[in-house]
């Protein structure tokens, strides 16, 4: 299943599907990191909004993609992360540590917009 | 109503997809609320990955089961992959042979209502977890 990457200037969007398998969330990881690289991003927001379950491989997929993406310089972002998928999430014992989430897509930009702000 | 039971065969990625997505239908089918569902889907992905590292093949069975006055799904999931020598141990958090998260079977446990196992080494490890509706 193909993830759309939509690059709007410096921000790489990815909308994750609900039905990723594990396959297509390591497909993603590689392609989302050389897109990073290919278009100079300087972050990525992840869009799981239609994802209906984060289990233990989908969520250390999404870590490792914001440390890679950590390593080459740039930002990720975690947005949409629906309440009873995050409510699955803790009871796993599973955890997005040192990733920035926001609610949607809205507040993921807004977020990156006031981070890139103090960084110029 | 469906079917009451139904069997997902499990052996690769994919097939773990195709089993949350039968038991949350079976899940809503049975009026369980969304929140509940997703409980249950995630169960599902969890109990079929082990199978996958573990075993590399065995199967989900979903189960509508009734009470005294309360419905229900249970998951089997089973394999004759190599079983769980010490299930203690693989029941406490951050446990894995596999070099896989290990969060597994504790956390499952904590999603569903009841949780039980039965695995002989060499033999094959079979887990059955139920969730009932509120």
């Amino acid at each position: 299943m193909e993830v759309p990457i939509l690059k709007q200037g410096e921000v790489l969007i990815a909308t994750f599907q609900a039905a990723l398998s594990d396959a297509d969330l390591n497909h993603l990881r590689m392609g989302l990191v050389r897109q990073v690289v290919k278009f100079r991003s300087r972050a990525v927001i992840v869009d799981v909004t239609a994802m209906d379950v984060m289990d233990s491989f989908a969520s250390r997929t999404l870590r490792e993609i914001a440390h890679m993406i950590r390593l080459r310089g740039a930002e990720t972002v975690i947005v949409g992360i629906q309440p009873e998928v995050a409510f699955a999430m803790v009871q796993l014992g599973l955890t997005l540590e040192g990733v920035a989430t926001a609610l949607d897509l809205e507040e993921g930009l807004a977020y990156l917009n006031e981070k890139f702000k103090t960084t110029n | 109503m469906s079917a009451e039971e139904v069997e997902v065969a499990i052996s690769s990625d994919q097939d773990i997809v195709l089993a949350r997505q039968k038991g949350r239908a079976m899940a809503i089918e049975l009026g369980f609320s969304a929140g509940d569902a997703t409980l249950i889907a995630t169960a599902i992905s969890e109990l079929a990955r082990n199978i996958l590292s573990y075993a590399r093949r065995g199967e989900i069975t979903l189960k509508i089961v009734h009470a005294s006055s309360r419905q229900g799904i249970s998951i089997i999931a089973s394999d004759s992959g190599p079983g769980i020598r010490d299930i203690r141990q693989a029941m406490r958090d951050g446990f894995s042979t596999s070099g896989s998260l290990g969060l597994g079977l504790p956390g499952v446990r904590r999603l569903m209502d009841e949780f039980e196992i039965v695995s002989e080494p060499g033999h094959g490890t079979i887990v059955t977890v139920t969730k009932w509706k509120q």
